[in-house]
Order: C-alpha cells, then structure tokens, then sequence
C-alpha cells in the first residue's frame, strides 16, 4: 500500500540514513542510560544533551493493534481496513513503534506475538522499518 | 481592546489553592439549537445568529439586560477548521451581503462582529482577541473578572460544523511528512485522540480481563440516556439528539457500529455539531442580587500531564498524565474527592474515561476499580451519577454539556437528571473540556465567599 513518506530534518537524518541501510538505531543518553525514540534534541528523562546513537536488536512483541477502518490520511484511505500495531522494543519495552504488519491480514493480528524489523521502500530511495512476525 | 496577560493560567503544581475563591459567580447559561451542520443557506441557522441567540439566552437566564454586560469574551476558534494539519480545508461558496461577507458570523464568531451586530450591547468595557477555547476559555472568563478585567461578562462558545469531511484534507492529504509528523503517518497513525487513547484502553482492558464492549458500552448508553432527560421547557434541549428526534442507543447498536480505529467505533466518537453556547460570570458582588442563586467558581486549570514516551501513548502513560492533572485540580481547589458532588469530566472519546475516574477517584474508584465502576449503576437517579449532564457523546459536540449540567445540578434545576446528595441539592462539581491528557478543569460550588 502507498504509505506517507518522511521527511528527514536534522535531528532525524542520522536515524533515516541508518534505515536506509537497514539498520533500526534509536538514542542511547549517556548521562542516564536511557534509550529514547522517536529522537529528540535533549534527553526526556534528564534533560541530557549527550546522545548517542545505538543499534538496536530489531526484536520486538506486539503491544496492541487498531484496524484502521476510517482514518484520516488521504494517502492510506483507499487501503482500508488496515493494520496499525504498537510494536514494544525488546531492548526496552519503553519504546515502541508502529507496524502495518504486512501480510497479516486486519482484525487477525495476534497480541503478544514476537517481531522482527524489516524495511520497506515508501519511494526510490527511502525505506522506512516495518514488522513481520517470528517464530520465537 | 485590552488584552489578558499570558500569566492568567493555572498549569502547575505549587500554586495553592485559588486565591479568588468565591469572588466570581456564573449567573447564567443560554445555548442555541444544537444542529448538525450549518447547511449554507439560513441565514438564522448560521454560527453568529446563534450566537447572539445563545448570548440573549443566557442574559434572560440570569435576568439581566445588555447594557448590564461590560465584558465580551467570544471564543473565535474555528473548530471544524483551523485545529491541526487538516487546517487549510474549508468552505468552497461565495459569500453574502453584509454581516455574511466574510467567516466572521458564517463558522467564525468573533467579538468584534457580535458588537457590530449587537449594538445594545452599550457598555463594553473588556472584549480580549485572545479568548481560547471552552476547556481554558472558562478558566480565562474566571481568572480575568477576579482580576477586575470586567464585572458583568459573557463567555460564548462556537462549536461549527460545515458540509464535508470532518477534519479530512488539508495537510492529511500530502504525500510527505515531516516533524512530529514522520514518526506516525507513515503508518497510517493520524496523530489524534482516536489513536493516543486507543491503545491506554486495550491496555486497560487486557490488565483487567474486560473486552472493549463490556468497559465501554455501558458507559456510552447511559450518556446518551443522560442527554435525553430534560427539561422540556429548555429551549431545544441543548442536544443534538434530544432535539432531532430522541432515540434511546442500545448495546447492540453499540457493538455493531461503525469501525473507525478498532475496536474504537463511531459511537465512541462524540458528533460533530453547529451549536453555540454563553455563560454570564459576574462579580460576585454583582451576583448577589440577581435572578439566579450564583454558582462560584473555586478553581480553574490549564496545562498538560504529559503525553507519550515513545511514539503510542501507554496505559503507563496515560495514568502519570491523569495523576498529575488530578493532583492539580485537587489542590487548586482545596477538595479532595470526597468532596465532589458532582462529577462531569470531558468525554469526547469514551477511552477517555477508565483512566480520568482513577485518577480522580471519585466515589473511591481507585486503581482498577473504573470497570466495575462504569459497569455498574451510574445513572442519575442511582448511588453513582457519573457525567450527570451527559456530556458530549449524550448530546453532541457543544463542549458545554458538563458546564450546564454541572450548574444545573448546584442550583437544583436539573429537571429529570437533578442528583440528590444526602436528600438534598449537590454542593460541588467538578467539570471540563479536557481532551485526552489535558487539565483544562472548572471547580463550581454554591458556598457564597466569606
Ligand atoms: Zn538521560
């Protein structure tokens, strides 16, 4: 399905470079140890200016799905119903993200199961991560 | 024009109590029909004849004249429009002979136009630009007659609604994405309530093995019950629902509704509506003598409790939101929940509700206890009145719905929904516009000050 496609700026080229190449990296603050996505320019937790970025290990569960039946975005109405799952991040569950979970049919995600990122071209040129499931 | 300062909010902890508890009353209510949408073609159906409509009401309601107003606060937000990326979507038409010659009286009210159109309205001393929404707007209507801003003033609120797809368009219809924006509509996320409180609630649900339905159903039924007992000499009913042709909803209508995003169906959804609505705070020198027995203002709040860690809000998150938005309302006030009669927080999405019931802990719903709560008897007439007025899923989208009800209750003109707290007429209530993490919250009591 056609899907909406970002824009990097400056606080989110290093993360749209690394998915480009295939890699999920999300911030890592030195000061408190904490992971952090979608980036920001300081540190939620301590105000910490020093992050880093850290490769994650791609691995996630489903936290919970929507099917989306009547949204708003022009670009994504014709695909409707379509999944939109809450991915947690093993690395720490804190993080999350979102999936179509492609190939899943909608209203028959299962909850709870394990993931693993994959990336998709959204146009020439720029992936964006995505989600498929795994045997755990 | 002067202008309220940008210090008038409440939005942290530490500030104490209100120090103009009691000084500022509400002394009337008015509200125009509630319709659907404006349809483009009457001209007394259109947002500012409304809100004049809505402004003589509440001037009748609280026995007073126009030239008795010196202040004019006219909410000139256009809600179907301007709020989010969906802003640049619009009416397509030509416009009319004057006042139609513009938005300004079409789908947008603003000050300046309503004292144009209503020149008895003499003695206008304080009419600010800056008038926000109702959620806040009845806060800043509070904060600026303590503040000596105006004595006798009205605070009008318009809900529009045009032809079209409700904030559908705009910016929603692009093809890239960028800001906040890049880390959820790739995926189809519109960024929004439906989504933000969607996930809090299946949370909720998995924690305390309840389905979406069975949390929510009863809740959603009994609101829409709520927004159909009126009185029936109250103009239209101020409800969309009790004006068109009341139905009474049902569980199976519930669970078979519409999907918008699952499981949150259209009747979780509030309904857009083209109503206006005018509240008349004065002094509270100035209320003793008129018509109706002032109802005081005891706190208002503003300000956020957050929002999401990551990308999705979390039932984590949500609840840390709702504590802090509690504790402030709590503190501003003075009250603790016991002390809370009357209990009409904002439901625009029914997933607003588990979460807001225990953070409050109203009726002692602690953590855990809002599915038993919502599930079990809460109508007016039983031990546990919750959203007595019904709100806006009960009547449509006015945002006043928890105002009026919450003053109707205090004064005991509630007609069929009047709660009786220990055989007599509730004390206190509590109500807002606050959508999803916001602690834009009204504190009213019929204690005179002193
Ligand atoms: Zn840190």
């Amino acid at each position: 399905m056609p899907k909406l496609i970002p824009v990097p700026d400056e606080l989110s080229k290093p993360f749209w470079d690394a998915v480009n190449e295939k890699r999920l990296i999300v911030q890592h603050c030195t000061g408190c140890n904490t992971l952090q996505y979608p980036p920001r320019p300081d540190c939620q937790d301590c105000d910490s200016g020093e992050l880093q970025w850290k490769e994650t290990s791609g691995r996630g569960h489903i936290l919970a799905n929507m099917v989306v039946a009547d949204g708003r975005l022009g670009r994504t109405r014709p695909d409707q119903p379509f999944n939109l799952a809450v991915i947690s991040l093993d690395d720490d569950p804190k993080i999350n993200f979102f999936s179509n979970l492609p190939g899943v049919p909608p209203y028959q995600v299962p909850i709870g199961a394990a993931v693993e990122v994959m990336f998709e071209e959204v146009e020439p040129g720029q992936l964006i991560h995505e989600w498929r499931l795994v045997e755990e | 024009m002067t202008q309220q300062s940008a210090e008038w909010r409440r939005n942290r902890l530490g500030m104490g109590v209100w120090p103009h508890q009691g000084e500022v009353a509400i002394v009337g209510w008015g509200q125009s029909p509630v319709d659907r949408r404006w349809d483009g073609v009457n001209m007394d159906r259109t947002l500012g004849a409304y809100a004049i409509l809505a402004i003589k009401r509440a001037l009748e309601d609280a026995g007073i004249e126009p030239e008795d107003l010196d202040g004019l606060l006219c909410c000139p937000e256009n809600m179907a429009g301007n709020p989010g990326p969906a802003g640049s979507w619009g009416p397509y038409r030509p416009y009319f002979p004057p006042p139609y010659d513009s938005e300004d009286g079409l789908t947008v009210v603003t000050n300046n136009w309503l004292r144009g159109q209503m020149p008895e309205l003499t003695n206008i001393q304080y009419a600010p630009d800056n008038v926000p929404a109702i959620g806040d707007g009845m806060g800043f209507a509070a904060q600026a007659c303590a503040d000596g801003m105006y004595q006798v003033g009205v605070y009008v609120y318009t809900a529009n609604n045009l032809e079209g797809r409700y904030r559908q368009g705009g910016e929603f219809d692009n093809a890239h994405v960028s800001g906040n924006r890049q880390w959820g509509q790739p995926w189809g996320d519109y960024q929004g309530l439906m989504t933000s409180t969607n996930v809090p609630i299946q949370q909720y649900c998995e924690r305390y093995g309840i389905t979406w339905d069975e949390l929510l159903s009863p809740f959603v039924i009994n609101q829409h019950r709520n927004g159909l007992l009126k009185n029936p000499d109250e103009y239209e009913g101020w409800s969309y629902y009790y004006q068109y042709g009341p139905s009474q909803l049902t569980t199976e209508d519930y669970v078979n509704s519409r999907h918008i995003y699952f499981p949150l169906k259209i009747w979780d959804c509030d309904r857009p509506v083209n109503s206006v609505g005018a509240f008349v705070f004065a002094t509270a020198e100035r209320a003793k003598d008129m018509k109706q027995k002032p109802v005081y203002v005891a706190n208002h709040s503003q300000g956020s409790g957050g929002r999401a860690r990551s990308t999705q809000e979390t039932l984590e998150d949500t609840e840390k939101a709702k504590e802090w938005v509690a504790r402030l309302v709590y503190e501003g006030s003075g009250w603790s929940p016991s002390d809370v009669d009357i209990f009409n927080p904002y439901d625009g999405f029914s997933t607003f509700m588990p979460t807001t019931l225990e953070a409050f802990q109203w009726h002692g719903v602690g953590k855990g206890d809002a599915a038993a709560f919502l599930t079990g008897d809460i109508r007016v007439e039983g031990p546990h009145p919750f959203c007595s007025g019904g709100g806006n899923l009960g009547n449509g989208r006015t945002r006043t719905a928890m105002y009026i009800d919450s003053i109707q209750q205090l004064r005991g003109t509630a007609g069929p929904r009047q709660v009786s707290i220990k055989g007599g007429r509730p004390q206190t209530a509590i109500c807002a516009f606050a959508p999803g993490n916001s602690a834009a919250y009204l504190c009213l009591t019929n204690e005179a000050p002193g």
